[in-house]
């Protein structure tokens, strides 16, 4: 058999060149469809945080996207709460802005999306505030939708998503079992103070009486502290917004 | 020929000992006689993880079915042109290849899909059922008889992960395919009638007891043993 250094060497690399070429072509032509799955699953990501999972479920994609345009409206804002439409002379929209990107500069500096759900229709009847958070779970990024209610404390819902987390542990933030818990939770402390919601150490206890504690998720503590974190981060930048949107109501 | 073929299965090379001319056997004996999970106890990861619902398991059986039958293909139609020395890492760059295709294409087109199995997909790379077809068939036969070898270890293995999400989504979830089996049923015997769903199966713990019992089923039958 051919077993020559030359030999080998030629055939690497047209192997490498033929794959490299069906592998970047494959990713070209499939690109903009990928993309589009993606902005769709962010839209079920943001509709989730204010409906049922098995309704979303059961919507086609054109139907997700009719109801999102016509209960959700969206704005960017800054970290003090000042409603951002241009950044550098491009146009600014929540849709655009790419929170994972926001994530790694200084938090003064990020670009913060606000979704309002509202009646279909009818902008002025504000159902809910849909804050998206990001921060690092246990292996890697987790990022969620939080839902305020209009006395904006009360949690309309959450949905969590991850990129990385343990199947079975950590990943179970994706579970409505674990997300249904947060519902009805206060993120302020009685005295106004921003307190955000805990995920408790440990599983099973009952956390119905506190209103800033959720039960844990036996076997995965960090991917629970993640989830705190991105709490505190997110609803602390968003605070001058809220306080805002408050002062003006 | 159940009890030799199978030890050597173990052992090292499988079955291409007695491939004669009889090309319906390249398929059948992966199902049950010398099946890649049962008997090579191969592929065991993926049989644990993606085998709670009967639909991800189906998109998982497929792709992998795609993946061998299309990397025993062109590995079979270069095996003349390969360079020994370097034969792994070129059969592991097609598999690589294909399995990174059959993700984007998940991705572009069942984007729910690829998130539930997320990293099995790419674990298939890994999967010893599809580098060891190469290896051991591929390399040394034509192209068609590797297509059927390749579909016939494919259907062995898919078999089973979808016999085990069977039971896994039915006693665990009370459906299958996502159709409430255990309701309907319920509702035939009045109100206060309900099926228990067993919390157990949907824990990967549910798929080594099924998946222990459809062994102990199958090796009942064909009297194999392990030494």
């Amino acid at each position: 058999m051919q077993q020559s250094n030359t030999y080998i060497i030629t055939f690497s690399v047209i192997l490498t060149v033929v794959l490299g070429f069906l592998l970047s072509g494959t990713s070209q032509l499939l690109g903009p469809i990928q993309k589009e799955a993606v902005a769709l699953d962010t839209k079920k990501q943001i509709l989730g945080a204010v409906m049922d999972a098995e309704k979303i479920a059961a919507m086609k994609p054109n139907e997700i996207k009719e109801y999102y345009e016509n209960t959700i409206s969206s704005k960017v804002v800054n970290i003090k709460g000042e409603e951002v439409t241009e950044q550098e002379g491009a146009a600014v929209t929540a849709e655009t802005v790419d929170v994972a990107k926001n994530y790694k500069k200084p938090a003064d500096e990020r670009l913060y999306p606000v979704y309002i759900y509202h009646e279909e229709g009818s902008e002025d009847k504000v159902v809910a505030y849909i804050l998206p958070l990001y921060g690092a779970g246990l292996w890697d990024a987790i990022w969620g939708y939080l839902a305020l209610k209009t006395d904006l404390n009360t949690i309309e819902g959450v949905t969590f998503a991850h990129a990385g987390e343990t199947p079975g542990l950590g990943a179970r933030i994706t579970t409505g079992d674990v997300q249904s818990r947060y519902e009805g939770k206060k993120i302020y402390d009685e005295s106004g103070e921003l307190v955000a919601v805990e995920m408790q150490k440990g599983e099973g206890k009952d956390y119905s009486g506190d209103e800033h504690k959720v039960d844990g998720m036996s076997g995965a503590t960090l991917t629970a502290k993640g989830v705190n974190n991105m709490f505190v981060n997110y609803l602390g930048a968003y605070e001058s917004y809220l306080e805002k949107v408050k002062g003006n109501s | 020929m159940s009890t030799e073929t199978a030890e050597k299965t173990e052992v090292k090379k499988p079955a291409e000992a007695l491939l004669s001319k009889r090309r319906k056997k390249l398929i059948s004996d992966p199902l049950v006689d010398d099946n890649p999970i049962t008997i090579q106890v191969l592929g065991i990861c993926s049989a644990l993880a993606v085998t709670t619902q009967m639909k991800p398991t189906l998109v998982m059986a497929l792709s992998v079915i795609f993946v061998i039958v299309m990397s025993n293909l062109t590995i079979s139609i270069m095996r003349n042109t390969i360079p020994t020395r370097v034969r792994i890492i070129v059969q592991l760059a097609v598999v690589a290849t294909l399995v990174t295709l059959v993700n984007e294409i998940l991705k572009a087109f069942a984007y729910d899909m690829y998130k539930e199995l997320s990293v099995f997909v790419g674990l298939i790379i890994t999967n010893c059922i599809v580098m060891g077809r190469l290896e051991a068939f591929a390399m040394g036969n034509k192209p068609y008889d590797s297509i059927l070898d390749g579909f016939g270890s494919a259907l062995g293995y898919s078999w089973i992960i979808l016999a085990v999400a069977f039971f896994r989504e039915l006693w665990g979830s009370g459906t299958v395919f996502g159709i409430p089996v255990f309701e309907t049923i319920s509702s035939w015997f009045g109100e206060d009638f309900s099926l228990a769903t067993n919390g157990l199966m949907v824990s990967p713990v549910g798929a080594f007891i099924i998946l222990g019992l459809i062994i102990w089923v199958q090796r009942t039958k064909t009297g194999y043993v392990e030494h």
